[in-house]
């Protein structure tokens, strides 16, 4: 300020200090709450087609889709604004079930990967995934949507249901690089072995979690759309 | 800083072009420097991250200096953490109102601009100084000149991190991109590179004029 150096400048009285801030707090407030509403809707449309690209892109027969919300061991439809773990059902254009998209995530190497996997209930195979949101060191744990050996784990992975229903048969794992020797092991990436491992982890938890209750309202899936058009 | 002349001085070009070269953010000032070596992997989050920035820093430094006079000095700080942060969090909803995937790999970065040190230190050392048109076109300078340094540096980690330019394959497939660029290392590498080449030329234009004004002497007094 211009005032000379040696001049203490006077003390404010609190009142104005905080005035000043409060003030400043409301004009800050008010700008906030303006952005909010208005870019809420559109973000929010932002992340429904990001779902929707995902499902279609893990189920690529799928020309349609329902979301349903897992209550215990119950399925029942919902929409994308239900809270609650929620699966995406597949359908083509006849209306029949061709997949069900699931999501899955697990602490990777910097932080949690979530990705959308699908699942074949009638093979049992999990056949594809598509990373939803990572933050893998670039060219080591982003190698899991490039590298052919990697994907070709998952032209059928193993993710069998018990007969009791209670999990699977084989548990998914990821095993050392080139010594994958059953159709439930993944076969890890040598150099971005942590999130193959996490991969491995995440499949196998929610498959462990979520197959059964699938296999168990199979039926329901698959008459959903038709029951659903009906209406 | 001479902040007591400065307040006379008029508005000129050289308050807009000081940012951008003499007084550049990041290869000058070193200010700001932990988005300069996080998000620079790439061109286009370079840019992200360049028109962020811009943004903040403009719309920040207007709206101290339109306050700078009933703001009292034992709260300007606080103040202008309150309007950096308003702005940063508009940033915020707007990039993901426009892209999920470039915030996505943003990442926390756009959060963090809230702390980058080049925003309020031009606040408090230049905005709460100057009139509004002088603190909104110093401020339109600065974060050009950031922008600009945060694509160069994406542009050289990008070409030779990914064989790459703004997505677009440059270099054949033949060749093995170094992966290194495009990690944490590469950013000190490229913008060591940056600052070596751009003191050298400072250097040697500061030896030329100082040769030319030898010269001049010389020529005028023997």
């Amino acid at each position: 300020m211009s005032t000379p150096e040696n001049q203490i400048p006077e003390m404010p009285s609190s009142a104005k200090l905080i005035s000043t801030l409060a003030v400043v707090a409301m004009i800050s407030g008010l700008l906030v709450v303006l952005a909010y509403e208005f870019t809420k809707p559109i973000i929010a449309e932002n992340q429904r087609l990001a779902t929707e690209r995902a499902i279609f892109k893990v189920l690529p027969k799928a020309t349609s889709r329902l979301t349903f919300v897992v209550d215990q061991d119950k399925l029942s439809l919902a929409d994308d604004k239900t809270v609650g773990e929620l699966i995406y059902a597949g359908y083509d254009k006849n209306n029949q079930l061709v997949g069900i998209a699931l999501n899955a995530a697990a602490q990777g190497y910097q932080d949690t990967v979530r990705l959308l996997y699908g699942y074949q209930p009638n093979s049992g195979c999990i056949t594809g995934f598509d990373v939803l949101k990572s933050t893998e060191t670039p060219g080591f744990g982003t190698k899991i949507t490039t590298d052919p050996d990697f994907l070709a784990n998952f032209k059928c992975l193993d993710a069998k249901v018990n007969l009791e229903q209670s999990g699977l048969i084989h548990a998914i794992k990821t095993v050392r690089h080139g010594t994958k020797q059953h159709d439930w092991e993944i076969d890890a990436i040598s150099g971005s072995t942590i999130t193959s491992n996490a991969i491995g982890r995440m499949l196998n938890k929610s498959g462990q979690a979520l197959h059964p209750i699938i296999a168990k309202n199979l039926s329901l899936l698959e008459i959903a759309k038709i029951h659903s058009k009906n209406k | 800083m001479t902040q007591a002349t400065k307040k006379e001085t008029p508005l000129t070009l050289d308050v807009f072009t000081a940012g951008i070269w003499k007084e550049n953010p990041v290869f000058v000032m070193m200010l700001g420097l932990c988005p300069v070596l996080a998000v620079t992997n790439s061109v286009l989050n370079s840019l992200a991250m360049g028109i962020a920035s811009i943004f903040v820093l403009v719309c920040s430094n207007a709206l101290v200096s339109a306050l700078r006079n009933f703001i009292p000095k034992q709260v300007r700080i606080t103040t202008y953490i309150i309007i950096i942060a308003t702005f940063v969090t508009l940033v915020d909803y707007i990039i993901q109102a426009i892209s999920l995937d470039l915030y996505n790999k943003l990442g926390a970065f756009i959060q963090l601009i809230v702390v980058n040190c080049l925003i309020l230190g031009r606040a408090e050392a230049y905005a709460s100084k100057n009139s509004f048109t002088k603190s909104v076109v110093s401020a339109l300078g600065m974060g050009l000149g950031f922008t600009l340094a945060l694509i160069m540096l994406g542009g050289v980690r990008e070409l030779l991190g990914a064989g790459q330019l703004l997505g677009y394959q440059v270099f054949s497939t033949q060749f093995e991109p170094w992966v290194v660029m495009i990690l944490p290392p590469g950013g000190f590498i490229v913008l060591g590179s940056w600052l070596l080449l751009i003191n050298y030329i400072q250097q040697r234009k500061t030896g030329q004029i100082i040769a030319a004004d030898a010269t001049a002497h010389c020529t005028v007094k023997p």
